[in-house]
């Protein structure tokens, strides 16, 4: 199997050709299994195609506490920096979504995790203060293992923070829609992930405030089958949906429009064709 | 060795251990013994004064969780008159592990809310050890609104290991009722005054720690994760505490220097532990000071800086 052109599904081990992979957005063809997607990736197959622009690039992460635990942090940012070509875990983007002017971010795992430290708080905070400014909806897709430990009392902080923005958003009537993905963990879950006026899960991402191994090691009880997984939540009432991410654009244009008393994103599209 | 000290008090659980033993054996009128002890209880005082002068943030950490410590019912009981506990979330349940309520502080009305752990075997069962589930959170936010309808300012009090990592708080929305708090006291219109008695343990603490003030008394701590918690992700190892707890910079003095908290609340010599009644007067002293100081400010003005605030946290190059 020639590297890099076939892929495997970790789901349903089908053999799959990248490019179509890729063309499906990272979505199994064969059995819909949901695989991760890089930040940049999900907002560019979100938006309008060449609608976007990104904001928030100049806030870059400092190591004020000269943190250091087996490695540096300093040593960790900017090994993920190389890995990544991200300066960190959130990208965030003004464009269009079907014709309509959004505001959307995207955590990216692969930086360190998509873990939240002050230049993801800061970021989020500017596009959801654009959002407010300008009235336009803002919608953030979560992929996170939680708050970033080397940034210790600053990453706890971020929950405070972001939350603040929302509660702003909130007052003024701007709605926010929140995706989660695969993993929803800790800290952002526990504060601008579960925030939304509409609360979204993909097929099958893990959502939760505690990790699973920690609840096990807490109960020393085996977890119940599907526990924390996006149809779990739903059942239990904590989002209002699952959508595919292959549907992710036409459906959340089609929320939002409504929540903004708009015409349906799709009579636009047919008055201009 | 006597349990109310701690493994780096040992030369002065010695010392005190020697003056109770004189105590026993003397007579009152004694002179050479009523001598000695005098001059072991000021070298007692010294040692402390010595020990409590460079404590590390591990062994701060471990004053944190004291069996000791006064609990939050303790400072409400002594620093406040009146107290009525009001009960439940309407929803689910009520938390034993968060305890609120109206009570007067210096005979204004106010709504204080804070994590209970619990003194004896039973007592910690029953409080689930200080950590609280959902129904915690949502009973502290129907308390928070209600303060806000009638005016009252809020006083938290924090002191928790962390939320409840249970089946039960995942199903009931632990996130969410985390979530929602940091939302809401982000725009409650009422002061917030938010006191770290104990631990201040990550995101389970925050959801009650958003608002105009946060102090800290001098040997509570605050951090993202435990001490172990954070060694066994980063080092692989919960034996290297001690090093995440540096590492972190856990202490009030650290957080206030990174000017993350507002005001460090000074223990008396030895702990809280040693004299609550003290303790209890000047935190007692600092609430009144910063509660006069919010008095000072319009609903608006005050949420305005609230908000300044809370945007003000993060570090970065832009």
């Amino acid at each position: 199997m020639p590297e890099g052109l076939w892929t495997k599904c970790p789901d349903c081990n089908a053999v799959l050709y990248r490019p179509e992979v890729e063309r499906s957005l990272e979505v199994c063809p064969k059995c819909g299994h949901h695989m991760r997607i890089r930040a940049r990736a999900r907002l560019e197959s979100f938006l309008d195609e060449a609608s976007f622009s990104e904001i928030g690039r100049e806030v870059k992460p400092v190591d004020v506490l000269k943190f250091r635990d087996s490695k540096k942090y300093k040593d960790r940012l900017s090994q993920a920096q190389k890995a990544t070509g991200e300066d960190d875990a959130l990208v965030a983007m003004r464009g269009q979504l079907h014709g309509m002017p959004v505001m959307a971010c995207a955590f990216d795992f692969e930086f360190m995790g998509g873990s939240m430290g002050s230049v993801v708080g800061e970021r989020f905070v500017r596009a959801a203060e654009i959002s407010l400014e300008e009235g336009i909806p803002l919608v953030c897709f979560s992929a996170s293992g939680g708050a970033r430990m080397q940034e210790a009392l600053f990453s706890l902080m971020q929950m405070a923070k972001t939350s603040a923005a929302l509660r702003r958003m909130k007052d003024s009537g701007v709605p926010y829609v929140s995706v989660l993905t695969d993993p929803t963990m800790g800290g952002v879950s526990a504060s601008l992930a579960m925030l939304g006026d509409v609360n979204v899960a993909e097929p099958g991402a893990l959502i939760g405030f505690a990790g699973p191994r920690v609840i096990e090691q807490t109960v020393r009880e085996t977890l119940p089958e599907g526990f924390q997984r996006a149809e779990f939540l739903l059942e239990h009432g904590a989002i209002d949906m699952i959508i595919d991410r292959r549907e992710m654009r036409d459906r959340i244009a089609r929320v939002l429009a409504m929540l903004l008393q708009s015409p349906s994103p799709d009579v636009k599209r047919l008055q201009h064709a | 060795m006597n349990l109310n000290f701690l493994e780096f008090e040992r030369p002065i659980a010695e010392l005190e251990a020697k003056i109770e033993e004189l105590r026993y054996v003397g007579d009152d009128n004694d002179l050479n013994i009523s001598e000695e002890i005098r001059r072991l209880k000021a070298k007692s005082v010294s040692l402390t004064e010595q020990i409590f002068s460079s404590l590390t943030s591990w062994q701060i950490a471990q004053l944190a969780r004291h069996p000791q410590r006064p609990y939050t019912l303790d400072y409400v009981a002594a620093v406040f008159t009146e107290f009525e506990e009001l009960h439940g979330d309407r929803a689910f349940a009520d938390d034993p592990a968060i305890v609120g309520g109206v009570a007067r502080l210096d005979g204004r009305p106010v709504m204080v809310i804070g994590h209970q752990k619990g003194r004896d075997t039973k007592e910690k069962i029953r409080r689930n050890f200080g950590m609280p589930r959902p129904e915690g959170y949502r009973k502290a936010l129907r308390l928070m609104q209600m303060a806000e309808r009638f005016r009252l300012p809020i006083f938290t009090f924090i002191d928790t290991p962390g939320a409840y990592p249970g089946v039960g708080a995942e199903e009931r929305g632990q996130s969410e009722a985390i979530a929602r708090n940091l939302q809401e006291m982000a725009g409650l219109r009422t002061p917030i005054v938010c006191t770290v008695v104990g631990e201040g343990g990550s995101g389970g603490a925050l959801a009650i720690g958003v608002g105009d003030r946060v102090l800290m008394l001098s040997y509570s701590t605050y951090a993202v994760i435990s001490p172990e918690g954070c060694a066994s992700i980063l080092w692989k190892s919960a034996d290297r505490a001690q090093d995440a707890a540096e590492a972190m910079g856990i202490t009030a003095r650290r957080l206030k220097e990174l000017a993350l908290i507002d005001a460090v609340v000074d223990e008396p010599l030895g702990g809280a532990h040693r004299d609550p009644d003290a303790m209890a007067a000047t935190l007692k002293d600092q609430l009144l000071e910063q509660l006069g100081e919010l008095d000072a400010l319009e609903t608006d003005q005050l949420l305005e800086h609230r908000y300044q605030r809370l945007m003000r946290y993060g570090n970065y190059k832009a």
